[in-house]
């Protein structure tokens, strides 16, 4: 045991009991720390409550509207806005970029446009989105397609492009039309890499979603938030957090759900 | 022909590239100021985009020019994304080479990985106000988890023979960090780094919208208020200016450290 980590990470292996020691050892650290630091008063409990106050505003705003509605109206609100924002991205993201990979002319034409764009940050669409749709609906829904787009297109095109071109030939020889090849060659082909940039997207609408609800609308968790600040009340920011949180990681393990059963069903990575 | 590879510049994809660039500002122009299809105040026309440029530029609007505004953001960007690379990559590489730093310091990035940057800006607000720390703090989250991560895997990819190659000639665990592990992440490192600057960008345009007194968001907020669209698409454009920009001196950099790979 002199020379643990002779090897670096290879050479060591963790027993159980230890792994688990640790690990339950790191949550205490985290927790242990922020409840000594909201409960020493280091940090006066306006700025940081302790976990335990954080856990009763949760339970007071499920119960108790704030900012107009209670917890999960503010859930539902949010996760039914990406839902729309994130499927319009993918209903034209996936297409666009399946026939960008099969269609040299149309590849042509839509990178240079979507090059010049690519690196306007999605926030950044907010007063445009405002102006062209409004605080209510459509602005938010702009901003979601602008973030979860470009690795729905990217993804698709790429997997377009993997395709092994032999697959393509062959089915070309055997008098397939263009449609044909892409509905039964491209796309079953394009799959994998489709489904892991749902995953990049789905992760990267959300986050636009919550930056939209910080600044224009009027329901839901990243509003929940705003109005929690304005009052100065953090204990309301942090269970705002606490719902992104677990709405992403939901999202998240759905779409690694979606990932494995493709996986196993066709037998691809 | 099709042997002879023609110069770049009059390539089928620069032409049609081109050809769609230009095609597109021709009807942009046509659609606001030839045929005025469009409400002005929905789409600004190519000329009151220019007015609003020079107007920034010559005599600044929110408060200061758009040099100040564009230095300003740059500026914040630099800074939290220094101090995440400076506390994020050691943090990556010394879980990556202990399992049991791993196994200690995995579930506080278990609790707080799903929550995205910008979920933070409140908070960040509440602590710090609307001055520039608050904005640091957000932007060191954004980049702050992908640098862990990226420099964890970077460590776990390692070849363990490279390891075994070192010890077999003496190396000491010092060396082999210094010399094999690090260079072996490397490139997943800056892998993360790229990611991280783009969503750098986001987070600090969110947090300048929610609140803040110079730089570009500030901008793209005041054009809002003031329903000046040509405005907005400046500062639009600009981030976007600025997101390539960093973007191309991260490559830069990337080529420079990771001089042994000839292929990005």
């Amino acid at each position: 045991m002199a020379n643990r980590n002779f090897l670096g990470p290879a050479g060591t292996v963790l027993g159980p009991v230890e792994f688990w020691l640790l690990t339950l050892a790191g949550f205490a650290l985290f927790f242990g720390t922020w409840s000594l630091v909201a409960w020493s008063g280091w940090m006066p409990s306006n700025l940081l409550p302790s976990p335990l106050a954080v856990w009763e505003t949760l339970v007071r705003l499920w119960n108790n509207p704030f900012a107009g509605h209670v917890y999960a109206e503010h859930m539902t609100a949010s996760i039914g806005r990406f839902l729309m924002g994130w499927a319009i991205a993918v209903g034209i993201g996936v297409p666009l970029g399946l026939l960008m990979g099969w269609y040299r002319i149309l590849d042509e034409i839509v990178t240079p446009l979507f090059d010049s764009i690519r690196f306007v940050a999605p926030l950044a669409w907010v007063p445009l989105a405002a102006l062209w749709f409004g605080t209510g609906i459509g602005g938010p829904l702009l901003i979601i397609f602008v973030g979860s787009f470009a690795p729905c297109l990217i993804s698709a095109y790429r997997g377009a492009r993997l395709v092994e071109p032999r697959l393509v030939e062959a089915a070309q020889m055997m008098g397939a039309s263009g449609r044909q090849v892409i509905q039964h060659v491209l796309v079953p082909g394009a799959m994998p890499s489709i489904i892991s940039g749902l995953r990049v997207s789905a992760g990267l609408g959300w986050q636009s979603l919550v930056g939209s609800e910080l600044i224009v609308v009027g329901a839901g968790l990243g509003y929940l938030m705003v109005q929690g600040q304005g009052n100065l009340s953090t204990n309301i920011v942090i269970a705002g957090m606490i719902g992104i949180g677990v709405v992403g990681f939901a999202i998240d393990i759905a779409l690694r759900g979606v990932e494995a059963w493709f996986k196993q069903r066709w037998g691809q990575a | 022909m099709a042997l002879r590879a023609a110069p770049w510049w009059i390539s089928r994809a620069v032409l049609v590239g081109s050809a769609t660039i230009i095609g597109m500002l021709g009807l942009w122009w046509v659609a606001t100021s030839g045929l005025r299809l469009l409400n002005p105040l929905r789409l600004p026309a190519p000329i009151e985009v220019w007015a609003a440029l020079r107007q920034i530029l010559d005599s600044g609007y929110a408060g200061a020019t758009l040099w100040q505004h564009a230095a300003h953001s740059i500026g914040l960007v630099a800074r939290g994304f220094a101090v995440a690379v400076i506390t994020g990559i050691p943090l990556g590489l010394l879980m990556g080479w202990s399992r049991r730093a791993e196994a200690l310091i995995n579930p506080i990035f278990l609790l707080l990985r799903p929550i995205p940057a910008l979920a933070w800006i409140p908070l960040a607000i509440v602590w710090f106000g609307l001055g520039d720390a608050g904005k640091v703090f957000v932007i060191w989250l954004t980049a702050f988890v992908p640098c862990v991560i990226n420099a964890f895997s970077g460590v776990r990819n390692v070849e363990t023979i490279l390891i075994a190659a070192a010890r077999t000639q003496g190396a000491s665990t010092a060396q082999v960090i210094r010399h094999v592990v690090i260079p072996g992440a490397m490139p997943m490192i800056f892998t993360g780094l790229r990611l991280s600057l783009q969503a750098s960008w986001t987070t600090l345009v969110a947090a300048e919208l929610v609140g803040a007194f110079f730089g570009l968001g500030r901008v793209l907020n005041i054009a809002g208020q003031d329903i000046f669209p040509g405005m907005i698409i400046v500062g639009m454009a600009a981030v976007a200016v600025c997101g390539a920009a960093t973007t191309w001196l991260l490559t830069l950099l990337e080529r420079r450290v990771l001089i042994w790979r000839r292929a990005i």
